[in-house]
């Protein structure tokens, strides 16, 4: 796999290339880069092929739950992603106000977008999955309500950004007067991400403990491991896609044609 | 700018703390999803309020009347006799958990009318579909 090379501090231009002749930087706006993440997302579109077919077909179904039970391959892979874009704002939010590149920040908001999303999907599985081996489309239950929490904080952090954009006339993604509140609230919102997934650890839940991220896993047919682990898979690769496309575009949209030394690459 | 500031200050502060009190009240129910059995038979004020209710359905104790379905819950040693009324959902059975909403009755019998099941978090292949030849 290509290993995206996200350091802000890296030398422009032909020094670059120089540099970097092994590894690609994976949000460049170069021939090479760009390149680099159409096959990413050819791989994430293969991951995908082979989640689904492995989640609807060759696995099989559950013996309490039945066919809903195939709704894992969707439930599942939509919340770790929505955990792990919570990650990238934490970190990159982080990083931001360490060295003060205003790369990062637009990191930390292209990843609370993807989040935001993602975990707007989860909610809307989980429900269907809750209807259909519940018997009920709501409850509510610490897991269920601290998700919305998490969808609520990351619509907070992304409307923090507007309206600090908004008030100050500047572009988001492009301005410390938007990076540093929007960096503090992005880290401090990353403690609801382990409320959300020990809380059926922590207090009495309808909905039931984790399968794969627990410490004593408990019986999984193989099948249905591989089926959700390809689906996870799939869907780390192709959200760290959209992350990487939606941050160039950001980069596009905020710098027109300032620097010399780049040529407008079709983004992949 | 400074007093205009601490004044701002103290107005997010103090809708932190409201927003905060609010959550925590609200959550006060959310927290314990559902009681035990036997947390329902030990609390004295459980007659008089509506509970949810969880536990496994034991195993052989299912019956069905009409629509009125009764059966026992069970957790931890502590059994309930439930009385539900209306349709559980596909998934209900005899030894997965389930949880029931409503109130005890003076005669110790749990009249509720709106069950969810609560399953694990195991998962099993179900059993060969009829037609293909089973290996074992």
């Amino acid at each position: 796999m290509v290993i995206p090379h996200l350091d802000p501090q890296a030398p422009r231009g032909a020094d670059r290339e120089i540099m970097r002749a092994s590894t690609v930087d994976l949000v460049a706006d170069t021939g090479r880069a760009a390149a680099g993440r159409r096959t990413m997302a050819w791989l994430a579109g293969g991951l995908i092929a082979a989640a689904t077919v492995a989640g609807g077909w060759l696995a099989p179904p559950d013996e309490v739950q039945g066919q809903a039970q195939r709704l894992m391959y969707l439930h599942v892979p939509a919340a770790w992603v929505a955990y792990a874009a919570f990650a990238v704002v934490l970190t990159a939010s982080g990083a931001y106000l360490i060295g003060g590149d205003l790369r990062w920040d637009r990191f930390a908001r292209a990843g609370a977008e993807i989040g935001a999303a993602l975990t707007a999907v989860a909610i809307a599985t989980g429900s269907l999955w809750g209807k259909l081996v519940w018997g009920a489309w709501w409850a509510w239950d610490p897991r269920l309500v601290s998700t919305v929490l998490l969808l609520l904080a990351y619509a907070g952090y992304l409307a923090l950004r507007r309206s600090l954009a908004e008030r100050t006339g500047a572009r988001d993604g492009g301005d410390h007067r938007v990076a540093r509140p929007a960096a503090v609230v992005g880290m401090a919102s990353f403690l609801l991400v382990p409320v959300v997934h020990f809380s059926v650890v922590w207090w009495r839940s309808l909905h039931q403990q984790a399968t794969v991220l627990a410490p004593q896993r408990p019986p999984i047919d193989p099948r249905m491991a591989v089926a959700l682990l390809l689906a996870v898979a799939a869907a780390t690769l192709a959200a760290l896609c959209v992350l990487l496309y939606r941050v160039v575009r950001l980069e596009r949209w905020l710098t027109p044609d300032t620097a010399p030394d780049r040529v407008p690459v079709r983004v992949g | 700018m400074i007093r205009r500031r601490r004044g701002r200050t103290a107005v997010v502060a103090v809708l932190l703390a409201a927003g905060a009190l609010l959550v925590t009240s609200a959550l006060r129910e959310t927290l314990t999803y559902y009681r035990t059995p036997g947390e329902v038979l030990g609390d004295p004020d459980a007659t008089s309020e509506r509970v949810r209710l969880g536990g496994d359905v034991v195993p052989g104790s299912l019956r069905r009347t009409g629509d009125l379905l009764v059966f026992r819950l069970a957790e931890d040693g502590h059994e309930i006799t439930v009385e539900q009324r209306g349709v559980p959902p596909e998934t209900f059975r005899e030894g997965e958990g389930a949880v029931v909403e409503g109130t005890l009755s003076p005669d110790r019998v749990f009249r509720s009318d709106h069950v969810v099941v609560r399953h694990g978090n195991e998962y099993r292949p179900s059993t060969a579909p009829p037609g293909s030849v089973d290996a074992r």
